[in-house]
């Protein structure tokens, strides 16, 4: 069951398409990656999603019903772009924003000590916002996001302002609201972050999705069946003596060390390389390259063949 | 609803909270207290009485020169040159030395001063009595009237105007007064609240909390939260200036009414404000305080004339609803704008009716029935001001009713206007504005 499903959503500024035609489908209980460059739309997908804008064509599902305004209190959205009152207190502040999202209170007051107990901030309740470090006014615009249990979190780079300690509390919470139930989408330029959380990701480049599935499946499919392998005691003429169904596509010598990327053709397997290899010299390693989605993201951004980053790259 | 009633809440109690509007809300009623009142200390505790030595060569005017609680004659019998070098160790204000008359020159006299030049009201005391002495002996010595007879026929003319359907009579002082007050306090507060929203809406955006609020709640909401909230604070405002303003004077004027009857039944002596002042020479202690009493009589019989409450009940209204039609342009300002450096080329066609209403505003008074009176007292616009400026001169029903009408048509209008704009300014930075611009989100 996919908590949120858009339809060909399209969406027109003055003098450009914001969105053309944009489907996605962020499956239940997952964490969804939106990728793209700057300036691709994401941020106005996630607006229309948060129907802080609405859509020229298209709808949005949540849980199969067409999106409205009482929707927004299962939504938790920490923008990009965020900040706080600064002159105002940072309990008071936190409690109104948690009320605007439809808790009493009372509820937001429980919830809050809990979080700020958890964060070990409750010493700031009653300190302004102007007085506090960036990391710490991002770490109270997290709770605020989360405190009203939303069933779909949406957080534009929410690392962005954490130094790393603080980054791997946030990135914990993260994974814990999504095991206690919750669905977040995920949007960021951090391509680690990307491969370390993200079950599935959509890819949006100019307006367009381009790609979108489970990261698994996506990095299986642009896997070129490239194989690293490490030989020594070798033969310097290996690229000429290897026959046609290994391609070397790069080749590396180093302490008596022959570091190669080599391609097999369909048909043939690792083992019928490694018999092939084994004539040249002892086989001291090997691993298949799968590409990262750093290296899928330039490819499909660039619209240009998949080419693999330094950690793989032999001639740089 | 319950989410446009928080934000009101939050908007209204993080201004009243705030020291400044604590300052402005005990300092206002204060000073409007002390317009009233400051005058009646003035006259009473105003100024030292000054001692004026007085060398008389002719002998016309010894003796009969009044003095009064601020100037005081002392007439001196020696020659002027011993009177001139005494001047500086006496510590008299100054001396006046009125030469024998010559051929030439019959009527002059010489003030002296050692370090202080006398001031305009010393001088042009001394000259009006001096006038008033000589003015009297030739009377009596051409024409034998003595003094009785001159006073018996001077008067003063005192001018009331009455409605004659309603009975109620005013000064055109007063309603002049009390018109342009309103006027002008209508035309700062549009700017000092609508600056309020615009700078609220601007703080919003560029601390880029706007995002998240509109998250959670419709802009529309956000922006009527906003200008509710600080309506009220407004309101609050006006509330207790009125009420501690009325306070403060309502505790002066027991007090100085409790002082004046004390002050007579000590002394035993009657009021009969018709025959004081200018008769006697001497100075009688008792007759500023039945002047003040007199005085402050006559204030408040004229100000109690007004229909204060209809007045009052009508710049309420028109404070609001200009405020909000106002508000709502100043909140659309602040969306479009990412600082407030950038504000001023949307403020000038905003700010333009305002003052002009402002500059009118003495044409007006001087003919508060005429056609242009009539036209921007009805035009939303500057209505909320011109009409307070013509209220206390009296406007007939339908034409109140018609200029509240179209105010509130008029912030309807606006509203509607401004909330375009602002739900896709708020979200809109780092560019540069051109009206262009305005008029396409307008179309959004």
């Amino acid at each position: 069951m996919d908590i949120l499903v858009t339809h060909n959503i399209t969406k027109r500024f003055a003098n450009h398409v914001a969105l053309n035609g944009v489907s996605i489908s962020v499956p239940q209980q997952s964490i969804y990656g939106l990728l793209g460059p700057n300036g691709a739309g994401k941020t106005t997908l996630i607006r229309i999603i948060n129907m802080i804008t609405g859509p020229d064509e298209g709808e949005v599902l949540l849980n199969g019903e067409k999106l409205r305004q009482n929707h927004i209190e299962q939504i938790g959205y920490l923008p990009e772009e965020r900040g706080l009152y600064k002159k105002m207190k940072v309990g008071e502040q936190a409690l109104y924003l948690a009320q605007l999202k439809g808790l009493s209170r009372a509820d937001a007051m429980k919830k809050l000590k809990y979080w700020f107990e958890k964060f070990e901030i409750a010493g700031w309740w009653n300190r302004k916002v102007e007085e506090l470090s960036k990391g710490m006014q991002q770490k109270i615009q997290f709770i605020v996001t989360v405190l009203h249990d939303p069933k779909l979190l949406i957080f534009d780079e929410p690392f962005s302002g954490f130094d790393p300690i603080n980054a791997n509390i946030i990135k914990d919470e993260i994974i814990r609201l999504k095991e206690n139930g919750a669905t977040i989408i995920f949007s960021t330029h951090n391509m680690s972050s990307v491969e370390e959380l993200c079950d599935d990701i959509a890819l949006i480049n100019k307006s367009n999705k381009i790609l979108e599935g489970k990261v698994k499946e996506i990095k299986n499919t642009y896997k070129d069946n490239v194989y690293q392998v490490e030989l020594t005691g070798y033969n310097h003429e290996l690229k000429h003596q290897l026959n046609g169904d290994f391609i070397i596509e790069q080749e590396a010598h180093a302490d008596d060390i022959l570091t190669a990327n080599i391609k097999i053709r369909s048909g043939k397997t690792t083992n019928e390389m490694i018999q092939a290899l084994m004539q040249f010299g002892n086989v001291h390693a090997i691993r298949e390259i799968i590409p990262t989605m750093n290296d899928i993201f330039i490819a499909k951004v660039n619209n240009d063949t998949l080419k693999y980053n330094s950690a793989t790259n032999l001639t740089e | 609803m319950k989410k446009t009633l928080i934000i009101i809440k939050r908007e209204y109690l993080s201004r009243v909270k705030k020291r400044s509007f604590i300052v402005m809300t005990i300092l206002g009623p204060i000073l409007m207290a002390s317009l009233m009142i400051v005058p009646f200390f003035i006259s009473k505790w105003g100024e030292d009485t000054k001692n004026i030595d007085v060398v008389d060569e002719t002998g016309i005017y010894v003796d009969h020169l009044t003095s009064n609680k601020s100037v005081q004659f002392n007439y001196l019998p020696t020659n002027i040159k011993t009177a001139k070098d005494n001047l500086i160790k006496s510590g008299s204000y100054c001396l006046l030395y009125i030469p024998k008359p010559t051929l030439t020159d019959s009527n002059s006299a010489l003030l002296y001063y050692s370090n202080k030049q006398p001031g305009i009201s010393v001088t042009s005391y001394v000259h009006e009595k001096m006038k008033y002495v000589l003015e009297n002996k030739m009377l009596h010595d051409k024409y034998g009237l003595d003094k009785k007879d001159i006073e018996s026929v001077k008067t003063t003319i005192d001018l009331k105007m009455e409605n004659v359907q309603t009975g109620e009579n005013s000064s055109p002082e007063l309603t002049m007064m009390i018109g342009l007050f309103a006027g002008i306090l209508i035309y700062i507060s549009i700017f000092m609240f609508g600056s309020q929203v615009m700078r609220g809406v601007i703080e919003e955006k560029t601390s880029r909390i706007i995002e998240v609020i509109v998250s959670s709640v419709k802009p529309f909401q956000l922006l009527m939260g906003k200008i509710t909230g600080i309506a009220l604070v407004g309101l609050t405002q006006f509330m207790l200036w009125i009420v501690l303003t009325l306070g403060i004077v309502t505790v002066f004027q027991a007090s100085v009414f409790t002082a004046t009857k004390k002050n007579v039944s000590t002394e035993q002596k009657g009021i009969n404000v018709q025959q004081h002042t200018l008769m006697t020479n001497t100075i009688d202690k008792s007759t500023p305080k039945d002047e003040d009493t007199e005085m402050m009589n006559s204030v408040m019989h004229s100000v109690g004339s007004y229909n204060y409450v209809m007045i009052i009940l009508m710049f309420l209204f028109f404070f609001l609803f200009g405020y909000l039609l106002y508000g709502a342009l100043f909140a659309a300002i602040g969306s479009a704008v990412d600082n407030e450096a950038d504000t001023q080329q949307f403020m000038l066609p905003i700010t333009i009716p305002l003052i002009l209403a402002f500059v009118l505003s003495q044409t007006i008074i001087n003919n508060p029935q005429g056609p242009l009176a009539f036209w921007f007292s009805i035009i939303p616009l500057t209505s909320p001001i011109v009409m307070m400026i013509r209220l206390p001169f009296g406007v007939p029903t339908y034409e109140l009713i018609l200029s509240m009408g179209l105010l509130v048509l008029g912030f309807l209008g606006a509203t509607w206007f401004a909330a375009k704009i602002y739900r896709t300014g708020i979200l809109m930075y780092g560019k540069k504005v051109s009206y262009k611009e305005l008029w396409k989100w307008l179309k959004y």
